[in-house]
């Protein structure tokens, strides 16, 4: 490795992942069934010898010194790594080019068509992709940073007023939701003509385990672009992220039991139990680090350089240790970021702050993009069983199992909303629960003591593609045909805070007037507590400080910044906090022509380069499908740049 | 229930009462009680004295501004009458209300909610809220936390986002621009405004005195 001396922090980053990707992936070829080499490639070729040069290895008659030397074995890993995240990063480049595209297909669906297209070729030649979505790469590598990222930007206030919500979704929710599509797809089973009664009730039960929890990638990516009202988006985002504990815990207990011949009711006494030690113990260890690391910071100083690296290596600790005694590591990493996010924003310099953020958004973007594509090319590449049966009650039962479960939670909750869900707002949420990557990886990796294996797996990409796809694409003129209540997510404005926080001690007033408590009171509680301890501890110059003076200050800032960047005419640098909130769509510019040619020159370069190394015929295969979508998407290309 | 008929017939002109606000008979007895609980010399009437005898109230950034709004303008007391009425600002908005323009809007409506909190700005009634009045909430609820300066650059922020007609104040029209969830929090969930429709009383005891 080359000196760390002088290195941004972006490198330092990529340097992180890749060391972490060296290292495991050299045990992770165990995990996919092919014969032991090194993912991703062909076997070891011995030195190239250049024709006609000198040799690598000193013969006894020639002692020269050789001049020039190939070692591709040494840099195979970190260097296939780099090559398959930058071909996964310009097809994400490659789908911006006509934007309109992207208005209308998600990005998850375009990066796993890519991968199927990749996974087609990998498998005509017969190669094995590398292992990203085996169980250790996936939960220890590719997880981490899309959790971060959405514990991150999570808005602290619409979650605390909804947690109540989220809560009862994600857990009852999903308990329904196992249970009911567990009972009847093994009345399913029950069926002959579907064939697959040798599925008993504890392997129904796990699978509907696996494939009930709604996957916080898939969600994520589709409801980014898609602006329904605060409300929705923080249920279905909670939802999402908070629905760990209850997978973990029946996924265990299923696993466990389908060991065990005869379940008793203490089992099902110690499973609830679990549940809480998961639950409130992966809460308690973010809260935990998310202190510790907030306490950290507050004396860093003089070091700025490498303040950044105290959030990431704390949250990523908090993901481990979690793991480590196997409770929920989502939830501990997405309440460390909470926690977090706070104390160390008014602790560390404004640079740091930019530089946490734009990595943490950098590496999220980069493990969804790989997770994305990657399910493509599995799909490909993996065995299949085809059950129609079973597939097509899968997918129905899912649906209505997951309709019916909003209907019937919504109606308990909406009494003890302060705004209720209407009927539009419920359909949305039930229609909004995407399956993704997650499930894929807990399938990949059951026991093979399951007889159906394959069969789950297929029926699991089934899933995934079906909700992906269908539901993701449909979704965005579902809720403009349907007229879901909007919200202008990124409308912060000085009237809006100050109006809200009247209304707060408003409420606050006629709650003592009234001589009774609701969650107001903790609330107040709660930020007294705040300011006069926690405060004091953790942050290093004190100011008690109202969030209305705190958003106006951001403002004054964000004006500032923008005053500058209209003066000196360049659009792109200024300030990253409004960047990263106001997301400007960029035409392409008349020079597009130029761009357009230098993009498809260099990632022909890149898939040669990476062909390569795998093999010759790879090689050819890449370069002839890559002049024939050339030659296929061209005409709309230049549609794309006319309309420009 | 014997005991809430009782204390029902003790209060006059309640049916009247609970047809206008829209409280429930149990609701009616709950907020009976804690006006007789604050009424310490049971005079039937409750001055500022006996609102500012709550500690948490008096604590409150706004209390005075909250303790004003029960008062009608020249009047020294409250009575139960109005203390109800009042209160009834805070229960939740009623979905199945037809719309008839020729009813008079309901106290609980988005409306009368956003009227409600622009009084609290609005102390002197003119219908605007001037700089000056913007000025003196920011300082209530900013107390020390900023200097006189900072105070007038968030109030000149605060009007020139929301003043559209440029007078230097901001008019009930200007006000009601608020995305409407944030309106709509102006509800009291708990207790003695629990929704339209449960009529189970819940024994939530009535706390007279606090820690």
């Amino acid at each position: 490795m080359s000196t760390m001396g002088g290195l941004s922090q972006m490198k330092l980053a990529v340097n992180f992942l890749t060391i972490g990707l060296v290292i495991l992936s050299l045990p992770c070829g165990s995990y996919t069934e092919i014969p032991p080499k090194p993912p991703g490639s062909v076997t070891v070729l011995p030195p190239v010898k250049p024709a006609g040069g000198p040799q690598a290895f000193p013969d006894a008659e020639n002692s020269n010194l050789p001049v020039f030397t190939m070692d591709y074995a040494r840099i195979q890993v970190p260097f296939e790594v780099t090559l398959w995240v930058l071909l996964a990063s310009f097809a994400k480049i490659g789908f911006h080019v006509y934007h309109k595209i992207t208005f209308w297909v998600p990005e998850s669906c375009l990066l796993i068509s890519i991968g199927l297209i990749v996974g087609a070729i990998m498998h005509s030649v017969h190669e094995e992709p590398p292992a990203v979505l085996s169980y250790n790469v996936f939960f220890l590598f590719m997880l981490p940073p899309i959790v971060l990222e959405s514990g991150y930007f999570m808005p602290t206030r619409p979650f605390f007023e909804n947690v109540g919500t989220v809560l009862w979704f994600a857990v009852v929710g999903t308990l329904w939701n196992s249970i009911g599509i567990g009972m009847s797809l093994y009345a399913v089973c029950q069926i002959e003509a579907f064939e697959v009664q040798d599925i008993n009730l504890q392997e129904n039960m796990l699978f509907a385990a696996i494939i009930s929890a709604v996957d916080p990638v898939a969600v994520l990516s589709v409801f980014e672009d898609v602006s329904v009202n605060e409300q929705l988006y923080i249920v279905v985002f909670g939802e999402c992220l908070f629905n760990d504990a209850v997978t973990v815990v029946l996924y265990n207990m299923f696993i466990f039991v389908a060991d065990m011949p005869v379940v008793e009711p203490v089992d099902v006494f110690l499973g609830v139990a679990r549940f809480f030690v998961v639950g409130l113990g992966g809460m308690g260890f973010g809260v935990i680090f998310g202190f510790v690391a907030s306490f950290t910071t507050r004396f860093t100083s003089n070091v700025r350089e490498i303040e950044p690296l105290f959030i990431f290596m704390y949250s990523y600790l908090a993901y481990l240790v979690a793991e480590l005694f196997s409770i929920s590591s989502i939830m501990a990493i997405v309440t460390c970021a909470l926690t977090m996010k706070y104390y160390v924003e008014e602790n560390v310099s404004q640079r740091s702050c930019t530089t946490i953020r734009h990595v943490v958004k950098m590496l999220g973007t980069i493990s969804e993009t790989l997770i994305f594509f990657f399910l493509g090319v599995v799909t490909i590449t993996t065995e299949h069983e085809w059950n129609w049966g079973y597939i097509m009650f899968t997918l129905l039962l899912a649906l209505v199992w997951r309709g019916l479960g909003v209907l019937v939670l919504t109606q308990i909750i909406n009494p003890f909303r302060t705004i209720p869900f209407n009927f539009k707002d419920q359909f949305i949420l039930g229609y909004g629960g995407l399956r993704g990557a997650i499930s894929f990886a807990l399938v990949f990796t059951l026991p093979d003591s399951i007889g159906r294996k394959k069969l789950f797996l297929t029926t699991t990409i089934c899933m995934i593609m079906f909700t992906v796809f269908i539901q993701g694409i449909s979704i965005r003129p579902l809720i403009e045909f349907i007229n879901v209540r909007r919200t202008n997510r990124n409308l912060e404005t000085i009237n809006v805070e100050i109006h809200s926080r009247l209304i707060e001690h408003t409420i606050a007033g006629v709650e003592d007037l009234c001589g009774q408590w609701s969650h107001y009171y903790w609330k107040d509680k709660f930020l007294k507590f705040n300011n006069r301890i926690l405060r004091k501890i953790l942050i290093r110059d004190n100011r008690a400080e109202s969030s209305i003076v705190a958003l106006y200050k951001k403002l004054e800032l964000q004006n500032a910044m923008e005053i500058l960047d209209t003066v000196s005419g360049d659009i792109n640098a200024g300030s990253s906090i409004v960047s990263l909130q106001y997301v400007y769509p960029l035409s392409p510019s008349s020079s597009c022509s130029l761009s357009l040619s230098l993009y498809f020159a260099l990632s022909l370069i890149l898939l040669l380069s990476l062909s390569l190394a795998c093999s010759p015929s790879l090689s050819l295969s890449l370069v002839l499908s890559l002049t024939l979508s050339c030659s296929l998407f061209y005409p709309l290309l230049s549609k794309g740049l006319k309309s420009s | 229930m014997g005991s809430t008929n009782s204390t029902l017939s003790k209060i006059p002109n309640v049916e009247e009462l609970m047809q206008e606000t829209g409280f429930t008979p149990a609701h009616i007895v709950r907020l009976y009680d804690r006006f007789e609980a604050l009424d310490k010399e049971k005079t039937g009437h409750l001055r500022p004295q006996d609102f500012g005898a709550i500690n948490r109230l008096a604590m409150n950034p706004i209390g005075d501004r909250i303790i004003g709004a029960f008062f009608s303008p020249g009047q020294e007391t409250v009575d139960f009458h109005s203390f109800v009425r009042t209160l009834a600002h805070f229960r939740p908005v009623d979905k199945k209300r037809p719309k008839d323009p020729s009813m008079p809007e309901p106290v609980n409506s988005r409306t009368s909610k956003l009227k409600f909190a622009f009084q609290l700005y609005d102390q002197d009634k003119d219908g605007k809220i001037s700089r000056a009045e913007l000025l003196q909430v920011l300082r209530s609820m900013l107390e020390m936390q900023v200097t006189e300066e900072q105070l007038e650059s968030i109030a000149d922020r605060t009007i020139q986002e929301a003043d559209l007609d440029k007078d230097d104040a901001i008019s009930f029209e200007e006000f009601r621009k608020v995305p409407p969830a944030r309106a709509l929090r102006l509800t009291y969930q708990h207790g003695a405004f629990a929704a339209q429709g449960t009529q189970n009383t819940k024994t939530c005891k009535v706390h007279a005195h606090r820690k």
